[in-house]
């Protein structure tokens, strides 16, 4: 087999413009509303209110236990039927970040309960409510324990956003895709899709070293 | 580093505590506990793992709420646990108090003046300068002005207590409360830590100490109070309580604490 190298330059115009366009802001905006969702739902889950905690849990169970295409279809090809429409963009954007809301939530809730209860009673004992003592004592401790499962989120994340493209997201793969539909050259253009994840994830792993290591300041190693 | 003031004269009731009760599940871990603490006093809680007296003492700092019973700061403010309380009122008790904790509970990913004026100025909204002028006054007490900028896990256990005794000072309490400040450290640590305890019970800090520790105890306190099974076997005067008690359980846990083996 014969590299054609004309077609991988000519190609790398439009993934990497799906990458830029589609795939990374697709996966930004979708990790960042589902970390916001997740957030609630994980104190949902923890909060003592019996209504709460049993809607998070369902929440959880739907979302981990159907498939991320399925949900993906159901928002986009479904809803229209109950008349409901939604253009693909926001389609993928809110798939993702329920999804990522219901996988995350788990990560969070685990960490939360990781911090030892004594950071608790400390943050009462000088004055500060539940609240005060969530957001300044127990979720900056929290969040460096969610760093390394919240990073794997993010990267299986940005690897999933390729399903948008079948719901018409011009992102990385669908680039890939028209291209190869093109050219017929179905090897050559997936592998270079392939690599362009790759490369993307690399960069990601690479941020979560050095943020691991800011956040690993104030332990002993 | 002294005592709010306070227009109370210096011998009086500032903590009365009456009929506290307690139960985890079936388990009633407090039944009936009174106690009285005078401005300036220093009260230490002895008796065996598991007799109440830790209980005792998170139940004055809200971290347990008793079942029953009334704690009375000097009138000035009164709970009774017979009704169900208001978080208010929780807030309002914890306030008067605070804890220093066995296993010093500092706050890992803030540093030692950060964990020092976290209170002083998110709680209680005092300037940030003034906090941090009082925070250093304060560590240089103990010792400890070269560690400001140190994260907890690069101190010694005895620097941490240290921490956690200036941290709890920070807050301007009437009452100070230790749940075993040297149970958790090398032995050779806890020379440090109890000097310093020393020193703030000489200076007129009004404080209860569960301890372990009966020399110091001894040395330092103004009363004794020896609990058994969730109630107040003995207490008095230290020298009576600890050399010569009248209770057969007093005299049994002492002497074992005293000779081990």
């Amino acid at each position: 087999m014969t590299i054609n190298w004309d077609l991988v330059w000519s190609s790398l115009g439009p993934i990497l413009t799906g990458a830029v366009t589609g795939t990374i802001p697709l996966a930004l905006a979708s990790f960042v509303f589902g970390l916001l969702l997740a957030l609630l739902i994980a104190l949902m889950r923890l909060s003592r209110n019996p209504v709460f905690s049993t809607v998070a849990r369902m929440y959880i169970s739907v979302i981990r236990g159907t498939p991320l295409l399925v949900q993906l279809f159901v928002i986009f090809y479904g809803l229209p039927s109950i008349g409901v429409t939604i253009s693909p963009w926001p389609s993928a954007i809110i798939a993702f970040s329920l999804n990522v809301g219901g996988y995350a939530a788990e990560v969070i809730r685990a960490a939360i309960l990781s911090v030892p209860k004594g950071q608790w009673e400390a943050g009462h004992t000088i004055g500060m409510s539940r609240r005060q003592s969530l957001v300044r004592i127990i979720l900056p401790q929290a969040a460096r324990v969610s760093v390394p499962p919240l990073s794997n989120t993010f990267i299986s994340l940005v690897k999933d956003t390729s399903l948008a493209s079948l719901i018409l997201v011009t992102e990385l793969f669908r680039q890939a895709q028209q291209v190869a539909a093109f050219s017929q050259e179905f090897m050559l253009l997936y592998l270079e899709a392939a690599v362009i994840y790759w490369i993307i994830c690399l960069v990601l792993a690479g941020g979560q070293s050095a943020l691991e290591k800011r956040l690993d300041r104030y332990v002993a190693h | 580093m002294s005592p709010t003031e306070s227009a109370l004269p210096d011998d009086a009731a500032l903590l009365s505590v009456r009929g506290l009760r307690k139960a985890f599940g079936s388990h009633e871990v407090l039944k009936s506990v009174d106690v009285n603490v005078r401005r300036g006093e220093v009260v230490a809680l002895i008796g065996p793992s598991g007799s109440g007296k830790t209980t005792v003492l998170r139940c004055l700092n809200g971290l347990e709420i008793p079942d029953d019973g009334v704690v009375d700061f000097a009138g000035q403010l009164a709970v009774d646990f017979s009704a169900p309380v208001t978080k208010k009122q929780l807030a309002a008790l914890r306030d008067r108090s605070a804890m220093v904790f066995q296993h010093y509970n500092l706050f890992p990913h803030k540093t030692v003046l950060e964990n020092i004026i976290e209170g002083p100025v998110q709680v209680q909204k005092r300037p940030k300068a003034e906090a941090i002028a009082e925070a250093r006054e304060l560590l240089a007490r103990v010792g400890l002005s070269a560690k400001e900028k140190s994260y907890p896990f690069e101190l010694s256990g005895g620097q941490q207590q240290r921490v956690g005794i200036v941290r709890a000072l920070a807050l301007r309490p009437q009452l100070l409360l230790f749940d075993e400040p040297t149970s958790a450290l090398d032995p050779e640590l806890v020379g440090d830590v109890l000097t310093v305890i020393k020193e703030l019970a000489d200076e007129g800090w009004t404080m209860v100490v569960v301890t372990h520790e009966l020399a110091f105890a001894r040395q330092v306190a103004d009363e004794v109070i020896f609990m058994d099974g969730g109630v107040v076997v003995e207490r008095g005067h230290p020298d009576t309580v600890l050399r010569d008690p009248r209770e057969e359980r007093t005299r049994q846990f002492v002497d074992r604490l005293l000779n081990p083996f």
